[in-house]
């Protein structure tokens, strides 16, 4: 193990760090607006990289049929909760929406497959596919209900990352894609070669934190958002739609989470089922941030990734295991430190 | 004229038995194989290989029952005891993987029912015992193909190989054999890595593999997940030899590896290189008519060799059948019992994969012709000599 192994080792924990730091915001944002622990983040990371890949080989993603569906849903869903209180502009607001926006994406998609128009409108295409279906998730499966106990929430994750699990081996297949990068150059520094894919990785990353931490700071919808996850009664007694906060939780969520498989699927090779094991590791960066922290938890991610790079030179066949376990000393030490923190209801 | 009629009578009268005969007692088959879950790339393809199997068999009217077991081994065992308690099958194929291939092949010794697995783990079906005597295997051991890698790293002149496999049995099963086929061939071992299939980045294990500096690397992985240690030892710079097992030859391979796995060495069933093969190859015309028909069922380019092993084991039934319907009718624990016996006795029978002699031991039956060493060259299979 010399300096430049060293060297190689953490360039590969930060990069990959880096994507477990936005999951991990993204698990920590879900949770403390909605009290959803988001499993289904790693499928987001799965349909964003393989419906970019789709686009890039110029073939029309099996998802944008997924989004009609659950937009369709959504509408439905949407005017069971609410077609007492609908008046026409807002019901012209859900219809445009939840159907008219997937039709127009759906033909967006349709004639701009066939041309590979190039990574940046390929990129962008694919957030739109991806993105609204987070969204539409919370309408159809979580906002019913926002009342219940975390528990119940928790399974209704779980039973949504089934249903998209398996509609992503429907759409995309067993096997894996790749895709081209936003960048085929690499910088040479001394004996590391740093892909210019990893760059952006790194630099998209730091840029949306700082977007999360303004959007946060200075903005109305942010300082909602705020309220909402500090205590969600209170929130509602000012006037803050709880229900609207759920659903900017999960579009941020479903962005952050497309936008990172679109990142990876041109460095490593992505399959239907890679999100989960990616979101896993977001999930325990969280976990060490306490579910609560977003500095926490992104600095926790970077300790992931490098650990991760670290413990496959050393002892590749227990890798996973090292990660994983990485938590039990964690949450030994808050459960002596703070005692137990109670179930906000 | 008179003697023409006689035949076209007795043509009829073969016909009408033949019908009534197929009407009564449909020889049923019953498969489980994986195509949802990791192991998915291998289930489809052997799953629409069903489509193409002819509904006949000896005059006998045959009825296919097929279940999907997500590469899990339990609902492996709950769909085999499914065919045999409900569908009444008299041979079951499956699975695509190791783990439900074995869990299975304890309920078909307990039923008495013929199992032929499509996995390839070698433990399945050796050392034969009592439990494993209702056990076929239509894939080559994966002893059979490590021999042929030792045996060409022999030949290309590697003294030292590094090998990168997966973390689960698959790996482990390559590992074993490549330790003993390498030891065999005078070949040493310098380093071993483990990754999982749904690993990002194995950065760490190639910097390690490489600064063991090793004449060859053996991916022991399978699918399009085989493609990631190669890429990143490309990208790394690694300028030794690059070998490959049988269970990455699928297009997809090709489409993710892209020019990186261009030069790989690995040995494959010959039907995955069917066209190239000499004209006086026995295996050649089987293996050339499933694809075609394979590909004019399921599209151009989509015949692979996993879903052949599938039709392997359909042609191991078909030899066997009509012995075994000499000694009952299907349905009955006769039929299997015969079946099973005549599985075992199957001589010189040609698959799309070799040509099988099995006995009361080797319930695989294949030899060297079922192995053919290719390289990958201009984004296809190239035999090599």
């Amino acid at each position: 193990m010399d300096p430049t192994i060293i060297a190689i080792l953490v360039q590969d924990g930060v990069v990959n760090g880096a994507i477990y730091a936005l999951l991990a915001l993204s698990l920590v944002l879900v949770f403390a607006v909605t009290r959803v622990i988001f499993i289904p983040q790693g499928e987001f990371v799965a349909y964003g990289a393989l419906t970019y890949a789709a686009l890039d080989a110029g073939q029309m993603p099996g998802s944008v049929w997924l989004l009609c569906g659950l937009g369709a849903a959504a509408c439905a869903a949407s005017l069971r909760a609410e077609w007492r209180r609908l008046s026409p502009r807002r019901l012209a607001r859900l219809l445009a929406g939840t159907l008219a926006l997937p039709a127009a994406v759906l033909l967006a998609t349709r004639e701009l497959a066939p041309l590979q128009p190039g990574v940046l409108v390929q990129a962008l295409l694919a957030l739109l596919i991806v993105t609204p279906m987070a969204p539409y998730l919370y309408r159809v499966a979580f906002r019913p209900l926002a009342q219940a106990s975390v528990l119940v929430l928790l399974i209704a994750a779980v039973g949504v990352h089934l249903a998209m699990g398996g509609l992503g081996l429907v759409f995309f297949g067993p096997e894996g894609s790749r895709a081209t990068g936003f960048s085929e150059d690499s910088l040479e520094l001394g004996p590391l070669i740093v892909p210019g894919q990893s760059l952006w990785i790194v630099g998209l990353t730091v840029a949306l934190m700082l977007g999360l931490y303004g959007f946060f700071e200075f903005t109305l919808y942010g300082k909602a958002l705020r309220a909402t996850a500090v205590n969600r009664l209170g929130a509602r007694l000012v006037g803050i739609g709880t229900a609207q906060s759920g659903e900017i939780a999960f579009s941020l969520a479903g962005v952050i989470g497309a936008l990172s498989g679109i990142l990876i699927v041109p460095l490593t090779t992505v399959y239907y089922d890679t999100g989960f094991i990616i979101g896993l590791k977001g999930f325990t960066a969280a976990i060490i941030g306490g579910m609560a922290s977003y500095p926490g938890a992104a600095l926790a991610a970077l300790g992931v990734g490098v650990l991760e790079s670290f413990s496959s030179f050393w002892a590749s066949a227990f890798k996973e295991v090292i990660v994983f376990t990485a938590i039990i000393p964690v949450l030994l030490w808050r459960s002596l430190r703070g005692g137990v923190v109670e179930d906000e209801e | 004229m008179a003697r023409f009629r006689a035949t076209a009578l007795l043509a009829v009268l073969a016909g009408v038995a033949f019908a009534a005969s197929a009407a009564a007692d449909p020889i049923r088959i019953g498969m489980s194989v994986a195509s949802t879950g990791p192991a998915a790339s291998l289930g489809i393809p052997q799953r629409s290989t069903v489509g193409i199997l002819p509904p006949q068999i000896a005059g006998q009217s045959v009825e296919y029952f097929v279940l999907d077991d997500g590469t899990d081994a339990s609902r492996g065992v709950a769909n085999i005891r499914k065919l045999i308690d409900e569908d009444k099958v008299d041979a079951v194929i499956g699975s695509s993987a190791t783990p439900a291939s074995a869990a299975m092949s304890t309920v078909a010794a307990e039923k008495g029912v013929p199992l032929i697995v499509l996995a390839a783990s070698a433990s399945l079906i050796v050392p034969m015992t009592p439990e494993k005597r209702w056990v076929f295997k239509a894939p080559q051991n994966d002893s059979l193909m490590a021999d042929a890698i030792a045996a060409d790293m022999a030949k290309r002149g590697v003294r030292t190989l590094a090998f990168i496999g997966f973390n689960d049995g698959y790996g482990d099963s390559w590992l074993a054999e490549t330790e003993r086929a390498a030891k065999a061939q005078g070949i040493r071992l310098v380093d071993v890595e483990r990754y999982a299939r749904s690993d990002t980045s194995v950065t760490g294990q190639v910097l390690k593999v490489m600064s063991a500096k090793p004449d060859a690397v053996l991916v022991g992985a399978a699918g399009t997940p085989a493609a990631l240690p190669q890429k990143t030892l490309k990208e790394r710079g690694y300028r030794g030899l690059y070998y490959q097992t049988h269970g990455a030859a699928n297009a997809d391979f090709l489409r993710v590896g892209g020019k990186d796995v261009e030069g790989t060495l690995l040995p494959v069933g010959p039907v995955v290189v069917a066209a190239q093969l000499p004209d006086g190859n026995p295996v050649k015309p089987v293996a050339l008519d499933y694809i075609h028909r394979y590909e004019a069922a399921n599209g151009a380019a989509s015949a692979t060799a996993f879903g052949a092993h599938a039709y392997d084991a359909f042609l191991m039934l078909q030899a066997a059948i009509p012995a075994a319907l000499q000694a009952g009718r299907p349905g009955t624990a006769e039929f299997r019992a015969a079946l099973r016996d005549a599985l075992e006795g199957l001589h010189e029978l040609v698959l799309t994969h070799g040509i099988a002699n099995t006995s009361a031991q080797d319930h695989n039956g294949f030899d060297a012709r079922a192995r053919v060493m290719v390289t990958i060259r201009d984004g296809g299979w190239k035999l090599l000599p």
